[in-house]
């Protein structure tokens, strides 16, 4: 590596812009401690008030069950309906291929605030806006691409001389693939399905039209509470969620890390 | 075997392509501010829109807003992209995360994140007070200023994730190439390493830029109901007004310029490719 390269003044501007890429997160993340009020800098001192008063916030401990339970839905959801998909889109030639796959993903090219709208119009008036059922429909059309494009990665990656001698050997197809098939893509169904509820628990746009007094996700319950108030309970909230999102991506990479390790 | 398309296609009609449709039937129908919704095949929600310079203003706005969040973006993420090719620390794997990381934090936290920066006793304001450098705070939320700032960090792991990607084709050996064939480190750059980084370039640009133009959360929250974008105006308009027929029409006008941008996209890749 030549030593021009490594300066420092290049050094120094990747820094400054690692510190502004990470200021809120980590600014987030001290004044979650913090003993005042107010958005107020720098801190008055260490407590855990924010953090009491988090665990006693009915509503959002009421958001977070309803935000894990929709996004629970969502996955499974979106799996079922996306899996299936993939595989025709892998496994089969057909007419109008390309043009179905670029449906599939057509959701992700318009604006949540659009589609928001848009989900309120249909579902307001069968009623089941503020439900569990109404948001997982409101959720599905932009889980659905993401289960869809890592399902086929896993496909297309996959060895298919086991599919093929299992057909040979008599499988109908639906054995073939509840048996061989799917166990070889698991690690990618298991992937489109935790993005799914990823996205899903994330979602704030949609979900603003879409919720109810009955059931309101905890996006939704963040964004009015920092429309009106600013205590650093927030902040709290957030450190909390960071930790939860980050044992998530640790489990998943032990799990997938683990089956190559059993293969 | 298009019968396991079926159920997938089930859903995403319920859940996309109907409310689609429903909007834009709204959008034909006559509403005024009271809430009232005239039945109607009629396009003057368009034309109230069209009519008024106000909305012009508006788009045009939300037009600037895209491109200079885009500009903005592609210039503090391209250097930290071209680091994390370069280097070859060990620390490498971890860069790399913490440069994506902040996507696993949603954007409404994010954007706590910059309230709490920009405020006017936030960190930035706090410090420059007590370094003696400002007596008054200076303005950073409540206007597009910070609405700019926030939105060019939201994006960055969005752009950094594609240019990492774009730069696959980059190799160290080609710098080392030009530069020992007798370029110095300006025309190596300019012509070695951002032609191979371009591809990355724009599929981050075209993410960011319609990212950006449809981003409600930060433009409401920092903008504090102050700054007016279209997403914002459909909100507006949506649940404060009640003016669905508007609302509606907007939204399409918002797709109209989404349309616009990637046809100059996929014109701009294909005479790029060209040459």
């Amino acid at each position: 590596m030549t030593h021009k390269f490594k300066g420092w003044p290049n050094r120094l501007v990747v820094a400054v812009l690692y510190l502004f890429l990470l200021a809120p997160i980590l600014v987030v993340a001290v004044i979650s401690f913090d003993t005042q009020s107010t958005m107020a800098f720098p801190p008055q001192g260490f407590s855990l008030q924010w953090y009491e008063r988090l665990a006693q916030n009915e509503e959002f401990i009421t958001g977070f069950k309803v935000s894990g339970i929709v996004g629970g839905g969502v996955a499974l959801l979106a799996l079922a309906l996306g899996v299936p998909v993939a595989v025709a889109l892998t496994r089969y030639e057909f007419r109008f291929r390309e043009l179905l796959s670029g449906f599939f993903l057509s959701p992700l090219m318009v604006p949540g605030i659009v589609l928001g709208l848009a989900l309120l119009l249909v579902l307001a008036p069968v009623g089941i806006t503020g439900t569990y059922g109404g948001l997982i429909v409101a959720h599905l059309a932009i889980t659905v691409p993401y289960v869809i494009r890592t399902a086929s990665m896993s496909l297309m990656t996959m060895n298919r001389s086991c599919e093929e001698a299992a057909r040979t050997l008599g499988a109908s197809a639906w054995t073939t693939f509840r048996r061989v098939t799917l166990p070889l893509i698991a690690p990618g169904v298991l992937a489109g399905g935790v993005i799914a509820f990823l996205i899903s628990f994330d979602e704030a746009v949609i979900s603003l039209f879409v919720v109810g007094p009955q059931a309101t996700t905890l996006p939704v319950e963040i964004f009015h509470y920092v429309e009106t108030r600013t205590d650093p309970q927030i902040a709290a909230l957030s450190v909390v969620l960071i930790a939860i999102s980050i044992v998530f991506v640790v489990i998943i990479e032990r799990a997938a890390g683990l089956r190559k390790v059993l293969r | 075997m298009l019968g396991l398309t079926v159920p997938g296609l089930l859903g995403l009609a319920v859940s996309f392509l109907l409310p689609l449709l429903w909007l834009f039937r709204m959008s034909l129908n006559r509403g005024d501010s009271s809430g009232l919704i005239v039945e109607a095949i009629s396009l003057d929600s368009y034309g109230q829109f069209l009519g008024d310079p106000y909305y012009w203003k508006m788009a045009w706005e939300t037009t600037q807003l895209g491109v200079g969040v885009t500009v903005m973006t592609v210039l503090v993420s391209y250097p930290i992209a071209l680091f994390l090719v370069r280097t070859e620390s060990r620390f490498k794997g971890v860069l790399v995360a913490l440069a994506i990381a902040p996507l696993l934090t949603s954007s409404v936290v994010r954007t706590y994140g910059w309230l709490v920066l920009l405020g006017n006793q936030g960190v930035v304001n706090s410090s420059l007070h007590s370094w003696g450098l400002i007596d008054e705070p200076l303005a950073l939320i409540n206007n597009k200023l910070g609405v700019y700032i926030a939105l060019v960090e939201i994006m960055m792991p969005y752009m950094i994730l594609a240019l990492l990607a774009g730069f696959g084709r980059f190799n160290p050996e080609l710098e080392h190439a030009a530069a020992s064939l007798g370029a110095n480190r300006w025309r190596t750059f300019w012509r070695v390493v951002w032609p191979l980084s371009m591809p990355g370039v724009l599929t981050g640009a075209l993410l960011v830029f319609v990212l950006t133009i449809s981003s409600f959360i930060t433009p409401r929250l920092v903008g504090g109901g102050k700054v007016f974008y279209l997403a914002t105006e459909i909100y507006d308009q949506a649940t404060a007004t009640l003016n669905w027929p508007f609302a509606a029409a907007i939204s399409f006008i918002l797709l109209g310029l989404f349309a616009t941008v990637i046809v100059l996209y996929q014109r701009a890749i294909r005479r790029i490719e060209a040459q």
